[in-house]
């Protein structure tokens, strides 16, 4: 067991060469608070001897102090003791433990956090092969236990342990024990999860845990570290089709040209038939090449670069997959998404997603259900918020090739970052491809934007104010408007009056309803742009996302953001529809620069000093932008 | 039924995986080298990542000019055989001001020389993301550190504002400024790299060996006399003593080990006998209860 080998001693060459042969599990422990992980843990790296002595003597020390052991030491001491942690109130999410015995090294992804339990465990999951899941005997199954469950299934773990500890507090009762894998089996089942064990133990006794318990004779299965040494995990991931997502090119020289990258599932094989997504090119593989020399045959987890035989085009983001079984390529699917961050997930809003080595701009386009991970129930949402989950369709800027999650994990799995502060702020796992890209190409129309506004002699655009309310947008956008008119201009006006009464009247001001009223505005300005006119908008817009969003939709030069930056304090004076009174009154909720945000633009074409300048010399000013543009 | 692949085989993937994301997603990256045992298996790492091409940024090294002589000497070796270009950044002002760990302190030298040297570099050549060699199991505070960590403007860790880390899917997205330290050997412990050293036969400094070195012992510590610039105390006698170091750093701050191993494999064998985690031959550590989180949050790894 463990490092005890003897040959440590007598013949360390012999030991090393074992050594050589040994695996890598990685596994994640789920339970509540007091079930007992890090004293699993702790025994865990305890017993297999990789505590060294000076670790040993600070735990003692400080099990003394503050452990629940008396004079015996306390083993979960020895994993959560991040001192620094609890005392500044750090959020502690994920750490990651290091033991291994001689057939095995494992990482235990180990979280600890109680609020943020959902995310923190989720990230755990998401490497891990195996999980184990612990419940106290005394409590039996609990809604946590279901709980931790279904993430465990959601991310696609396919090994699960029920470890019933402290098993020593109900005298190792055999029926207790039963009672608790009797119920825990037929959720498990309802759940879809497969491989299911079960152990009695106690982490701190040790009984079960490293070594078989003679206090629990009635049990002759496995003890917990024998099912972690002997689990099959390899065959989850070389089983299925080839897949290697294109992380970069090696071009070192003008005879070498490969693509290297990490096999996401299955085995490939020198002068394998291969097809590269999303280009649909097909070739074979000329070689398989690594630092130690060419390869025959790789599988899933290796690293490696592989070279063609045909000169085609490839690059970062591509998949290079088995043309036998090739993946399906889509812009639109349904997955499960869960949320990660403070601020909700707003429908239609776009992120970045990233999958595999390929980042695209993705929206949620509807959100289905959201599931409540206790009950399991289905309800009904309009936005997401942190250590939520929910079932969504998903629509992506173009498309790309991937397989659902339950098949292959790496092609399966996405991220979604925000666009402006860069922070990872939900994972997704992909269900199915809601439609083929079937090459959807535009009708290649005769008459185009170029025609349309030539013929009204003037290049189209779209000057887009966004700024408080108050805070003199529509009447700068209406004294420009008239401006333009007078000079023979193709003009339209979008603002609240028009847009709100008609084409947007279903929405009010949630924070979700104004993502999908800019995009609506967005989308329409794009049509006019289209058509050949100068349109200007008149919307609040207070969130930058969106405004990107409208930047994106047309072409460059054609985006002008106009801010009309007048202070909150003068807008409130000013408040030409008596709404800043009644907001500040609380009659009216979420309003902008009350209590709801106002983004400034960080990178507006103009901004308009709107309480120092009259209209008149503001309206000049955008003429002037206009003509700088060579608009007019 | 294929068998599995081996351990070592799959913390060498996962590194290399890691190495070519960082290279590939960011402008200007940067590999630390500190040439210690880590800093060499990263480089062995490296260097099969962008095979049969030349990994794709510079090394950097951070010198504080107190690193042993045989570690000067290799750094040029490794220099030689790998065809990278290495950066060598001294913390110039803190030499003018004679920054040196005797009169100084621990404390202050690894501050000035190592920490705001560090700053310096990455402000000076602007690099977007530097590979590091920490391990998670190096230090308790370490096992939650992301494989991407960001770094804020000022180079600062903010440990409330790290991103979730999930799957082999890395957020590589930062603002003008911002940067990234990678740490490909996140998941790798002291004996994984003692023993991929063994098996691919990587070439180290020959101080981890033992040998007979001039060593003088102070507070319990026994501390290799490298060169002149160390201030003997009165009655203090350099002897020759049969030692090892388990880490590499600034000589007058790197405690040695007795010991007569002299192979590797009777290194790993000493190592797995003893009972002392490596991090105790770094005398930085012992300043306080916590430290390493406070240094890392001020921007030393
Ligand atoms: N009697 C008994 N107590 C246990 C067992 N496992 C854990 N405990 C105790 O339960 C408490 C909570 O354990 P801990 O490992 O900190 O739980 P965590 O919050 O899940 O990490 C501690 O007082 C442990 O000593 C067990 O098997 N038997």
């Amino acid at each position: 067991m463990a490092h005890h080998s003897d040959l440590i001693e007598t013949d360390i060459l012999a030991y090393l060469k074992s050594q050589e042969e040994k695996d890598l599990l990685r596994f994640i422990t789920c339970g509540s608070v007091d079930d007992g992980k890090s004293t699993l843990i702790g025994r865990l790296l305890y017993d297999s001897k990789l505590i060294f002595e000076d670790q040993l003597a600070a735990v003692s020390a400080d099990s003394r102090k503050v452990g629940t052991q008396g004079d015996s030491i306390d083993l979960a001491l020895l994993v959560d003791g991040l001192q620094a942690e609890r005392e500044q109130g750090i959020t502690i999410d994920v750490a990651y433990r290091f033991f291994s015995t001689d057939r095995r090294k494992f990482i235990v992804a180990d979280t600890p956090g109680h609020e943020q339990y959902t995310r923190n465990m989720a990230t755990g999951a998401s490497t891990a092969e195996l999980a184990v899941i612990l419940v106290d005997a005394r409590k039996g199954i609990l809604t946590q236990t279901r709980r931790h469950a279904y993430i465990v299934n959601l991310l696609g773990i396919r090994h699960a342990v029920l470890a019933v500890n402290k098993m020593d507090l109900v005298d190792y009762d055999r029926q207790i024990y039963e009672h608790i894998t009797a119920e825990y089996e037929d959720f498990a089942e309802a759940l879809g999860l497969q491989n299911i064990h079960a152990v009695p133990l106690s982490a701190l006794t040790g009984d079960n845990v490293l070594n078989p318990s003679t206090a629990m004779d009635w049990y002759d299965g496995p003890c917990l570290l024998d099912i972690l040494e002997t689990v099959d995990v390899t065959s989850d991931i070389t089983a299925g089709p080839f897949r290697m997502p294109v992380q970069w090119v090696n071009r070192p020289n003008l005879d070498f040209r490969g693509f290297s990258g990490t096999i996401a599932s299955g085995t490939v094989r020198k002068d394998d038939p291969i097809i590269v997504s999303p280009s649909e090119k097909t070739s074979f593989i000329k070689s398989i090449s690594t630092f130690d020399g060419d390869l025959n045959e790789a599988r899933a987890g290796q690293s490696v670069t592989l070279t063609l035989s045909d000169e085609i085009d490839v690059s970062r983001g591509d998949l290079i997959a088995s043309s036998e079984s090739p993946p399906e390529t889509t812009d639109q699917f349904a997955a499960h998404v869960l949320w990660m961050h403070d601020d909700p997930l707003l429908p239609e809003r776009q992120y970045l997603m990233k999958v595999g080595s390929t980042s695209v701009v993705a929206a949620v386009t509807e959100l289905k259900y959201q599931v409540n991970i206790n009950s399991l129930e289905h309800l009904a949402t309009k936005t997401l918020g942190l250590n939520e989950v929910a079932y969504a369709n998903f629509a992506l800027e173009h498309a790309i090739a991937f397989d659902p999650y339950k098949d292959v994990r790496d092609t399966g799995a996405f991220i979604l970052v925000d666009r402006f502060t860069n922070a990872t702020v939900g994972c997704g796992m992909i269900d199915f491809g809601l439609r083929r890209a079937t090459n959807l190409t535009w009708h290649e129309m005769d008459v185009s934007k170029e025609t349309r506004a030539k013929q009204k002699n003037q290049k189209a655009c779209v000057l887009w104010f966004t700024g408080l309310s108050g805070s003199g947008k529509s009447t700068v956008a209406n004294a420009v408007e008239k401006k333009l008119q007078a000079i023979g201009r193709h003009t339209y006006l979008l603002d609240g009056d028009n847009v709100r009464h008609g084409l947007n009247k279903d929405l009010g001001f949630t924070d979700a309803d104004r993502v999908e009223n800019i995009r609506r505005v967005a989308e329409v300005s794009a049509l006019l742009v289209d058509s050949g006119l100068i349109v200007l908008t008149s919307f609040i817009s207070p969130f930058r996302d969106e405004r990107q969003m409208a930047r994106e939709l047309l072409a460059e030069d054609e985006f002008l953001e106009v801010f009309v930056d007048t202070p909150l304090e003068i807008c409130e004076q000013r408040d030409p529809k008596g709404l800043y009174k009644k907001a500040l009154a609380g009659e009216i909720k979420n309003f902008t620069g009350i209590d709801s945000d106002y983004e400034r633009p960080e990178n507006a074409e103009i901004v308009l000093a709107g309480g120092d300048h009259s209209v008149d010399e503001l309206t000049d000013q955008v003429l002037a932008l206009l003509k700088g543009h060579s608009y007019i | 039924m294929i068998g599995e692949i081996t351990h070592l085989r799959q913390l060498e993937a996962e590194s290399i995986h890691i190495m070519r994301e960082v290279a590939a997603a960011f402008e200007n990256p940067v590999m630390l080298y500190s040439i210690g045992k880590d800093s060499s298996v990263m480089l062995h790492l490296a260097r099969k990542a962008f095979h049969p091409g030349h990994p794709p940024f510079p090394l950097m090294h951070v010198d504080t000019t107190w690193k042993f002589q045989e570690m000067y000497a290799f750094r040029k070796r490794m220099v030689e055989e790998s065809g990278m270009d290495i950066i060598i950044h001294i913390n110039q002002e803190g030499v003018a001001q004679g920054v040196n760990p005797f009169s100084h302190g621990s404390q202050v030298h690894t501050d000035v020389m190592k920490t705001q040297a560090l700053k310096q570099a990455l402000n000076k050549y602007k690099f977007d993301a530097a590979f590091g060699g920490a391990r998670r199991d190096e230090e308790k505070s370490r096992a939650k550190e992301r494989i991407f960590s960001f770094r804020t403007k000022n180079h600062r860790w903010d440990p409330k504002n790290q991103r979730p880390e999930l799957w082999r899917t890395y957020n590589a997205r930062i603002n003008k400024g911002e940067s990234i330290r990678a740490f490909p050997l996140s998941n790798w412990t002291e004996l994984d790299i003692w023993q991929y050293i063994y098996l691919e036969d990587i070439p180290i400094v020959p101080l981890y060996y033992s040998a007979e070195r001039p060593v003088v012992e102070r507070d319990g510590t026994l501390i290799m006399v490298d060169d002149e610039r160390m201030p003997l105390e009165p009655g203090e006698e350099p002897q020759m003593r049969s030692v090892r170091f388990r880490t590499l750093g600034c000589y007058p701050l790197t405690g040695a080990l007795e010991s007569t191993a002299a192979t590797l494999p009777e290194i790993i064998q000493e190592m797995l006998l003893a009972r002392t985690s490596e991090r105790q031959g770094r005398t930085i550590d012992h300043d306080q209860a916590g430290s390493m989180e406070k240094k890392k949050q001020e921007g030393y790894f």
